[in-house]
C-alpha cells in the first residue's frame, strides 16, 4: 500500500494529520520544495490541487 | 564405398547423424534476439553444451532400444530431470537480476523464459531421435530428411504468438489535463511536478491496445504480460528514467469500462517506428493466455465436473 510521506502547501491551515506538513510561500516554492522532496525520499510528488502536494512513497 | 560404409554402420551413423541434429536444433533455437538474453558468451556455453548431451541422449536411445536394451529408456528420465534443472537455473538467474533492472521483467515473463529453455531441450532431443530412428529403419539418406524436417517443425514449433495476434495496438497522444496524465481516454497517473510533466510531453509515448476478443481483454490484463511489454520496449529504445523516480516510471492502465490497455513508455531515443515495432513484437506469455470462452462454453456449462 501506497504512504503519504509528507505534505506540502501554501494554504496554511488547510491540512493537518500525521504525515509532516511543510507550509510555503508561493506556487513556486511549492514546485520547488515537492521537487526536493521526491529527490530526497524517491517517492513520487503527486498534486491534489494547485496549493496542495503529497509525498507518496510506493515501494 | 562411403556410403556403403555408412549404410553397414547404421548404429553409429544413427548416434553421430541424431547427434549432430540435435546439437544443430539447438544452436537454431539459441538467437540472442531483442531480449538480449542469453548475451554473454557463457550462458551460451552452458546451453550449446546441454544441447549437445540432449541430442546425443536423443540419438543413442533409439539403437539401444533397437538391441533390447529396454533400461536405455531410464536414461532419458535422468535427461528429463537435467533439463528441469535448466529451468530453475534460468529462474534463479533472471530473478536475481531483475531487481537491478530499471524497468524489471516480473516473473511472469521470466517464468516464460525459463519454460522456453526447457522446452528448448526436449525439441533437441526430439530431433534426435527421430533423425536416428530413421536411419535406423531406412537408411542414412531417411535420417537427413527426418532431421531436415523436425529442425523446421521445431523451429515453426518454438516461434509463439505476439501481441498483434491478440489486440490491434495504435499509437495515441498523451494528454495532460492538470496533474493529470491520460492516454486516449484511459487515466494513467497523477504527475505532480512541472518538471516531470515536461519531460512527459518530450519524451513520453502513449498507446492504446484495444484487445480482438473476450479472450484477449483477460490476456491483456493481466499484470505479467504488462510488465513484459513495458520491459521490452524498455529494452528496444532505453528507457528515460533512473532509479529512485517513481514519477517517471512506464505504466500500463487498463480502461476499466473498455478493457482496453492504456500505456505509457518513455523511450531514451524517441523513435516512434521502432517504438511501434516493440509494441507489436512483444511474445504472449503462456502463464498470461487466457480461454474463458473455452470454459464457459454451453456444451460444458451442464456438466458437472469432477
Amino acid at each position: 500500500m501506497a504512504n503519504i510521506v509528507g505534505v506540502v502547501t501554501t494554504k496554511q491551515g488547510s491540512v493537518a494529520g500525521g504525515a509532516p506538513i511543510f507550509y510555503v510561500e508561493d506556487r513556486e516554492q511549492l514546485q520547488t520544495f515537492a521537487h526536493l522532496l521526491e529527490k530526497v525520499l524517491d517517492c513520487a510528488a503527486h498534486e491534489v490541487n494547485k496549493d496542495l502536494f503529497i509525498i507518496v512513497n510506493r515501494h | 564405398m562411403m556410403l556403403d560404409w555408412l549404410q553397414s554402420h547404421k548404429d553409429l551413423t544413427g548416434v553421430v547423424m541424431g547427434t549432430a541434429f540435435g546439437m544443430i536444433a539447438r544452436i537454431f533455437m539459441l538467437r540472442s534476439d531483442y531480449r538480449q538474453y542469453p548475451a554473454y558468451p557463457h550462458g551460451k556455453i552452458i546451453h550449446l553444451a546441454l544441447g549437445l548431451i540432449a541430442g546425443a541422449l536423443g540419438a543413442v536411445a533409439v539403437p539401444a532400444l533397437y538391441n533390447k536394451d529396454y533400461t536405455a529408456i531410464t536414461f532419458l528420465a535422468l535427461a528429463a530431470q537435467q533439463f528441469r534443472e535448466v529451468r530453475n537455473m534460468e529462474r534463479s538467474t533472471l530473478t536475481a537480476i531483475d531487481n537491478l533492472e530499471l524497468v524489471p521483467r516480473g516473473a511472469a515473463y521470466i517464468e516464460g523464459i525459463a519454460v522456453v529453455f526447457e522446452g528448448r531441450n526436449y525439441l533437441a532431443i526430439f530431433t534426435a531421435f527421430l533423425s536416428s530412428l530413421c536411419v535406423m529403419l531406412v537408411g542414412w539418406w531417411a535420417g537427413l530428411i527426418a532431421g531436415g524436417v523436425s529442425l523446421f517443425l521445431a523451429h515453426q514449433f518454438m516461434r509463439g504468438k505476439k501481441i498483434t495476434h491478440i489486440a490491434d495496438v495504435e499509437m495515441v497522444p498523451l494528454k495532460l489535463d492538470g496533474p493529470n496524465l491520460f492516454v486516449g481516454d484511459i487515466y494513467l497517473m497523477n504527475v505532480g511536478l512541472d518538471e516531470n510533466r515536461e519531460i512527459i510531453r518530450e519524451q513520453g509515448l502513449g498507446f492504446i491496445l484495444t484487445p480482438k476478443n473476450d479472450d484477449a481483454k483477460v490476456t491483456i490484463a493481466n499484470m505479467g504480460q504488462r510488465q513484459a511489454i513495458l520491459h521490452d520496449i524498455s529494452t528496444r529504445l532505453g528507457v528515460y528514467r533512473d532509479d529512485g523516480e517513481p514519477a517517471l516510471l512506464p505504466v500500463g492502465k487498463l480502461g476499466l469500462r473498455t478493457g482496453k490497455l492504456g500505456l505509457l513508455v518513455l523511450p531514451r531515443e524517441k523513435d516512434v517506428d521502432k517504438a511501434y515495432a516493440a509494441v507489436c513484437n512483444v511474445p504472449l506469455l503462456e502463464a498470461a493466455v487466457r480461454m474463458p470462452t473455452e470454459a464457459n462454453r454451453k456444451s460444458t456449462e451442464a456438466k458437472h465436473s469432477g
